[in-house]
């Protein structure tokens, strides 16, 4: 089997080979990314003010609109407020105790992997992100990004010869302004909403994904982004563009060191999908979620939409969330396409202290749109998992249809799961299906699996596994392998 | 292989083994039969480890071991299967999977490497034989909408898979049509050797028509009151238990 070695997997094996220990004293369980490595840190200083966004602006050598573009976001931001409508809990942040930009020191131009600072090396090599051997062995390109500047793009030349644009936020702004002056903030507008107006004000990079008319990405397209230095918040943006009748496979993955300040990371994804294009965007999170007693943690306010601008266009996303504090996020599709159709498949697993707030939005516009959302929660812990959707119906999206399933796990008596949806209908022709169910893992179950010699933390991950199947099984094999495991980790020790 | 002495057990409270003996040596058959609530299910549970029995008294020992001292898994690693009354649906999870799982980490425990998938799948395809199961079957869903016959067929084909050295079969028979019977007892005998030995719970005889016993047991009442060959299980079936419950009164 084709193994790709990401950050996850390594995470995984190291974990696992500590079953042993994991099992006498699995609460006592910490984060294994916790470790922070010394790079020479180019950063702002704190807070948020217009002089930062300028340095932040002028560092990255952009263009006067794009600097414009950041200042009418940060002055629409200071007008607006924080919203509170999610069923989380937080200590709010302080903006101004924030450093906006921190970038590892560039010693000079690389011209190839061999010129990167060994140290970055070396925290790739810790991460399991050898980039050679993920070129040698894979066929997935790998945009590493560290701490918000992107170091290192493989594969971009045979992705070039098709047209294909896969390279740094940061990047595409020297070398394709036009393309992100057209699309930029065009699916998320800059006032959206709070964090997507911080995140335009201040986003430092990300990545940039184009796909020209006719062309299938013969690979999976794949980012890793990692918060390191402390008190950094992680602002990146992605833009995803699928011309007419292309079609792109896109992952991206997430982690933290651990501290222990609650770090703010507020990302913005687009995605743009033309006449028969289709894009699947899946994400496997894995922020650090705070100790056990809820201690530090990432804040996951991030703002994920798509438009199926063209006819018969189909935007797919796949998340798995096991980590951060807070999560806040609901990737959404704006069905504007006739015959366009839209995916949700989620799998939300809280465990200790951790509070999760996601969903989706589904907008119907154009005539014959369907959109699909299958939700998974697992709460265990003190933890707290909410499910929150908006499936709207426009008027004059005729033979519109819907179909939620929206599926609730609950592990031990103190975790809560809760689902808010959201059903707005204007056309009459409509379908929409709400299923949704709320069980226990019984101890009967766990028992069947004891007595075929199975112990317990395998069989709550085999039961979690099996229960979220149907979302796991969207993801890109290699992807879907980590996940599991990702999730029998995040729930170790909480069935005693 | 199996020895009890003087077994007591009780859930929430309430006493349901008063005392039992037993002893089962490699190659046996035994069957325990017994009126409904005479501890049947009770016994084939604390023996698998249970968490909801409490062991009030009494020894279990098991090749050697303390069995009572083990976690399920580690009865489970060590050699005892229990095939379910009612066996338990896994959503999601197929069989094979399952069955993967539990082989291997039974092999872990046993200091063996694990298999690999295609050594799994040859040692099923072997197996799959014995039960007469279909391979379609094995990649559904654990026990989700499996008809009653498909899931106690299920319960034997992991029995092969885990090769016991002792298996406890709990109602086995109940909700089989005859010849799911026969296909399921066909496989518990083909399973059947010098070195291991087999538990059957039933309350009718008809199950021991295909699984010829060695002994046979009547529980009432918390405790073994009758102990004999086949021939009580014919008796049983003939007259019914009435007879061993008002012996059993008198005794007392």
């Amino acid at each position: 089997m084709l193994y790709i070695s990401t950050l996850f997997e390594i995470s995984l094996n190291s974990r696992m080979s500590k079953d042993e220990q994991i099992l006498e004293d699995f609460t006592s369980k910490e984060y294994e990314h916790g470790w922070t490595v010394d790079l020479e840190v180019d950063e702002a200083p704190k807070g948020l003010n217009e002089s930062v966004i300028r340095l932040i602006s002028s560092k990255k050598n952009e263009p006067d609109w794009l600097l414009e573009w950041r200042l009418k976001a940060y002055r629409l931001w200071l007008t607006m407020e924080e919203p509170d409508w999610a069923n989380i809990n937080y200590h709010k942040v302080n903006y101004q105790d924030i450093i906006y930009y921190s970038a590892p020191k560039k010693k000079k131009e690389l011209k190839s992997l061999d010129e990167v600072d060994p140290e970055l090396r070396d925290t790739f090599k810790r991460l399991g992100i050898s980039l050679e051997e993920q070129k040698r062995l894979t066929g997935v390109a790998v945009d590493a990004v560290i701490d918000s500047v992107s170091v290192a793009t493989t594969f971009k030349e045979k992705l070039g010869e098709l047209g294909i644009i896969f390279c740094s936020f940061s990047e595409a702004v020297q070398e394709h302004p036009d393309l992100i002056q057209k699309h930029l903030g065009t699916v998320v507008p800059v006032n959206d909403n709070y964090f997507s107006a911080l995140n335009s004000a201040v986003f430092t990079d990300g990545s940039f994904c184009y796909i020209p008319k006719g062309v299938r990405c013969p690979m999976e397209l794949s980012t890793y982004f990692r918060i390191n230095a402390a008190n950094t918040g992680q602002f990146e943006r992605t833009l995803i563009v699928a011309d007419e009748d292309s079609y792109v496979s896109y992952l991206e993955g997430c982690t933290a060191p651990q501290r222990d300040e609650n770090q703010l990371h507020a990302a913005v994804v687009e995605i743009k999908a033309a006449t028969k294009a289709e894009v699947k965007y899946s994400t496997v999170q894995n922020w650090y979620p705070g100790d056990k007693n809820g201690l530090g943690g990432i804040y996951n306010f991030v703002t994920k939409r798509g438009i199926c601008a063209g006819d018969h266009s189909k935007i797919s996303w796949t998340q798995v969330e096991t980590g951060s504090a807070v999560t806040w996020k609901y990737p959404s599709c704006i069905l504007k396409g006739d015959y366009s159709v839209g995916e949700f498949y989620s799998v939300a697993v809280t465990n200790n202290y951790q509070q999760a707030d996601t969903g989706t939005k589904m907008i119907h516009i154009g005539k014959n749109t369907k959109s699909r959302i299958v939700s998974k929660g697992v709460s265990a812990g003190k933890s707290q998992n909410s499910y929150r959707g908006q499936v709207k119906v426009m008027k004059r999206a005729e033979n519109a249809r819907n179909f939620s399933q929206c599926d609730s796990l609950l592990m031990g008596n103190d975790c809560g799961a809760h689902t808010f949806p959201y059903i707005d209908i204007e056309n009459s022709s409509a379908q929409v299906e709400h299923e949704a169910t709320t069980s226990k893992i019984g101890e009967d179950q766990i028992f069947y699996c004891n007595q075929r010699g199975i112990d317990t933390e395998k069989a709550i991950a085999l039961i979690v596994n099996g229960y979220c199947k149907e979302v796991l099984n969207q993801l890109p094999m290699e992807f879907a392998v980590e996940a599991q495991k990702l999730l029998a980790l995040t729930l170790e020790g909480s069935v005693g | 292989m199996l020895n009890i002495t003087n077994l007591k057990a009780s859930v929430e409270g309430k006493e349901i083994l008063k005392g039992i003996n037993l002893e089962v040596k490699p190659g046996e058959v035994h069957a325990i039969m017994g009126p409904n609530g005479s501890g049947k299910s009770t016994l084939a549970s604390v023996l698998a480890g249970r968490e909801e029995y409490n062991v009030d008294g009494g020894e279990v020992s098991f090749n050697g071991d303390d069995l009572l001292e083990l976690s399920p898994e580690d009865r489970a690693r060590e050699g005892v299967f229990l095939a379910f009354q009612y066996p338990i649906e896994i959503p999601g999870v197929s069989t094979t999977n399952f069955l993967k799982t539990a082989v291997n980490q039974v092999r872990e425990y046993r200091g063996l490497e694990a298999l690999d998938a295609v050594s799994f799948l040859s040692i099923m395809k072997e197996k799959m034989k014995l039960v007469e199961i279909d391979q379609s079957l094995l990649s559904r869903p654990l026990n989700e909408g499996f008809s009653g016959g498909e899931k106690k067929r299920n319960e034997i084909f992991q029995m092969a898979m885990l090769a016991p050295t002792l298996a406890i079969l709990d109602e086995t028979d109940s909700g089989l049509d005859i010849d799911a019977l026969r296909i399921v007892a066909n496989g518990v005998n083909k399973l059947k050797s010098e070195k291991n030995a087999t538990i059957v719970v039933t309350h009718y005889q008809r199950l021991l028509d295909y699984i010829v016993p060695d002994f046979v047991h009547v529980l009432y009442n918390g405790k073994i009151v009758k102990s004999g060959t086949k021939e009580l299980a014919m008796e049983l079936e003939e007259k019914g238990y009435d007879w061993i419950k008002e012996e059993a009164n008198s005794v007392v």
